[in-house]
């Protein structure tokens, strides 16, 4: 049987040398990663053994240029994503944490020294990062954040909590958003500064092959060199996650592919009723539907790298993609599920795994609600969520 | 320090394989890659270099139509350069003939030592690197599962049955490297993109004075007469555990000399 995941081919229309980075991190996540992800999941940790390798590819902050980072495209960066989320969205939540999240503010909103003395290390996987935006009781409203930094002469003294962090626990560095008199500035604060305290969050349903937790700021002092000078306001924050959506867009194609390719595999290898699953009409409907739902996520991933490489992909086009493309993964991920019956509970398949962890892509990086009233303001000029 | 690696460029297993009726040749129209055998000496090849603290290596390939898909891929993972011998002359070469181009190729390069799979993955003759050693006249160590060089010396651990030998020779030789002694590499992105840079040589057979008809279909000593389907395999034999079934596995692996 023809492999029709890439249903009208377009991976043809990648350069060579974005099809040798998709086909090395394919190989990676394949060889490396599918060994091991079970019982990560199932264990609540991410593998951090193979930190060293994913950054010896140079994964880590690849669409940068310069500072140790490989400087790959946009396209690049996306199909790198789809592949590692083919794999699981904790996988393609470390690199995007890790490089859109955390290497891309210091990149842009960055002093030089700032740069020098971070990226590299970071891009070497030397120092892990952390992205704190959500607070307990802030999430869709980061403008109302309540984490607040005080100026004292060349000093900054910051206070707060935030939660539901990636990588909260085993970072090195974060990247933490605060209000101040002088509006909204970002901080890079080593998590071993003297009042900060992190702790990881238990019991998750989803997203469990990735760290996530929360941390606290007592009086936690910050010198004036450790704030991102070119960060002037809440849309500073908002550049980084526009670029870690981007990723999540072609993530979740990674996701449907994989779960329509098990749910295939699965159904044409178990005959009951004396054929194969495959062979009843409503399964071939549901196969269909996947792969029509799968393909129009595809063409809305590769649409907005070509946007992203002209440079005129627009915030409403990221909120298009990365909500109509999670709801495509989620949804496939759900219907191979049942099409594999009490096998497709268990960790030996993909497709339930990915369906709890799309509950998280789903929320994190603006909710599927949020995005919709992104583009309903786009569309009617009225801002419906204030 | 100077390493060659032969690199053969092969049509992607993963994909259908198809032969011209024809002729009886493989069709290698697709995008070839590099042959998963000779990663590994690619790899060897980037460590000894490494341990060395500098030296170079270089590729060296025939195929058809100027493919260098597989050999970016060896690039990617560090090589310097590369040269590919192409030419239409030489479609149906068979081992020995291809051994008498590369060595043709491998002579203009002078190496200390020259790297190359056990056998390929396609076409597994086992052949073509003592063929080359035997072209270039030096020293040739089969089933390398480790190379150090030291002095003028190359020093091989040679896999055998029960373990390895310990085998000397002086460079320049060449070693034949088994499949899976050491991980290759992931291509680091920035060597995918740098890659692209490196210089490939692009050589005929009239460049390196090679007769077209020694070489090619006309050339090969080697015919394919015939291609027959293979025998569907057999069903296993199934074994009731009547008590005894361990000791009749054990007496099947016996006969098959696995223990
Ligand atoms: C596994 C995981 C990892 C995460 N990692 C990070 C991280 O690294 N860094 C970080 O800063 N954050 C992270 N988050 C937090 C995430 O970004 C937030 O959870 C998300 O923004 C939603 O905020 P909330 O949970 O407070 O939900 P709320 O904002 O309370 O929303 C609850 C529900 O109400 C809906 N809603 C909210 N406002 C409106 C409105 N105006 N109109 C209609 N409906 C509305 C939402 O769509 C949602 O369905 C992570 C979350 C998870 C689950
Ligand atoms: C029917 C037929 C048609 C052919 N048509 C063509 C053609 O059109 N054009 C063409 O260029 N060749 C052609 N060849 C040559 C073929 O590609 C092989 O190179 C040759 O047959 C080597 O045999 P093998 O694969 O059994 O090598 P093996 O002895 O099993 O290979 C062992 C090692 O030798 C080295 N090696 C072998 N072959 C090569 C190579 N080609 N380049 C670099 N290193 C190598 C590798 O390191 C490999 O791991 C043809 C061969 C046959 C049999």
């Amino acid at each position: 049987m023809a492999d029709l995941s890439d249903f009208y081919e377009l991976d043809a229309l990648l350069g060579d040398e974005e099809q040798m980075i998709r086909d090395t991190v394919a190989k990676f996540v394949v060889n490396e990663f599918m060994p091991l992800v079970a019982d990560h999941f199932e264990a609540g940790t991410f593998p951090m053994e193979l930190v060293p390798a994913i950054a010896d590819m140079g994964l880590l902050g690849m669409h940068l240029d310069g500072y140790g980072c490989a400087g790959a495209s946009a396209m690049a960066y996306g199909v790198a994503c789809r592949e590692l989320e083919a794999g699981d969205s904790g996988l393609r939540s470390f690199v995007s944490v890790q490089g859109s999240l955390c290497m891309f503010p210091i990149w842009k909103y960055g002093s030089e020294e700032q740069k020098e003395q971070w990226l590299p290390q970071m891009a070497a996987g030397e120092i892990i990062g952390c992205f704190g935006l959500t607070e307990p009781d802030h999430g869709s409203d980061p403008s109302n954040m309540a984490t607040r930094a005080q100026r004292d002469g060349d000093k900054w003294i910051l206070n707060g909590s935030k939660r539901w962090i990636t990588n909260a626990g085993i970072a090195d560095l974060a990247i933490v958003w605060a209000n101040t008199d002088e509006g909204f500035r970002g901080f890079l604060v080593p998590t071993d500064s003297e009042g900060f305290e992190a702790r990881k969050i238990q019991n998750k349903l989803s997203l469990r092959a990735s760290v996530t937790g929360e941390f606290y700021m007592d009086d936690v002092i910050v010198p004036e060199s450790m704030r991102l000078p070119d960060a002037v306001s809440i849309g500073a924050p908002l550049s980084c996650l526009s670029e870690a959506r981007y990723g999540i867009a072609f993530g979740a194609v990674g996701v449907a592919r994989d779960c329509y390719n098990a749910a295939l595999d699965y159904q044409q290898g178990r005959p009951q009723f004396g054929k194969p699953l495959s062979s009843f009409q409503i399964n071939q409907i549901k196969f269909a539907d996947m792969l029509t739902q799968m393909t129009n996520a595809n063409l809305q991933a590769m649409t907005l790298g070509r946007l992203k490489e002209t440079h005129t992909v627009r915030p409403y086009h990221i909120s298009m993609a990365k909500r109509h493309n999670c709801r495509v993964a989620i949804d496939t991920a759900r219907t191979a599920r049942a099409m594999m019956g009490a096998n497709g509970v268990s960790t030996e398949y993909s497709p339930m795994r990915h369906a709890n962890n799309m509950e998280s892509v789903m929320t994190y990086e603006g909710t599927e609600e949020i995005h919709g009233l992104i583009l309903g303001q786009e569309i009617t000029g009225i801002p419906a969520f204030r | 320090m100077k390493v060659v690696v032969c690199v053969k460029q092969i049509p992607d297993p993963a994909l259908p394989g198809e032969l011209d009726p024809s002729t009886n040749y493989l069709k290698r129209d697709d995008k070839l890659i590099l042959d998963e055998s000779d990663s590994y000496g690619v790899e060897m090849a980037l460590q000894l270099v490494e341990s060395a603290g500098g030296g170079d290596v270089s590729l060296v390939s025939m195929a058809p139509n100027g493919a260098v898909g597989g050999l970016r891929t060896a690039l990617a993972m560090g090589a310097e350069g590369a040269v590919l011998v192409s030419d239409a002359a030489l479609a149906g070469t068979d081992a020995l003939g291809t051994a008498k181009v590369l060595a043709a190729a491998i002579s203009r390069m002078s190496p200390d030592l020259v790297l190359a799979g056990v056998e390929s993955s396609d076409g597994y003759t086992g052949t073509v690197p003592e063929m080359i050693a035997g072209a270039l006249n030096i020293p040739s160590i089969t089933f390398a599962k480790q190379i150090q060089i030291e002095g003028g010396n190359v020093k091989v651990q040679r896999q055998t049955e029960a373990g390895y030998d310990d085998v000397e020779c002086p460079t320049p030789a060449l070693v034949s490297v088994t499949a899976g002694v050491v991980e290759p590499r992931y291509p680091s992105f920035k060597g995918i993109m740098a890659a692209k840079k490196k210089p490939v040589e692009e050589l005929d057979l009239s460049a390196l004075g090679i007769d077209s008809s020694s070489v090619g279909k006309n050339g090969a000593r080697q015919e394919t007469v015939q291609v027959t389907d293979a025998e569907e395999r057999q069903a296993g034999e199934i074994i009731e555990d009547d008590g005894d079934a361990h000791e009749k596995i054990i007496e099947f692996l016996g006969e098959l000399k696995v223990i």
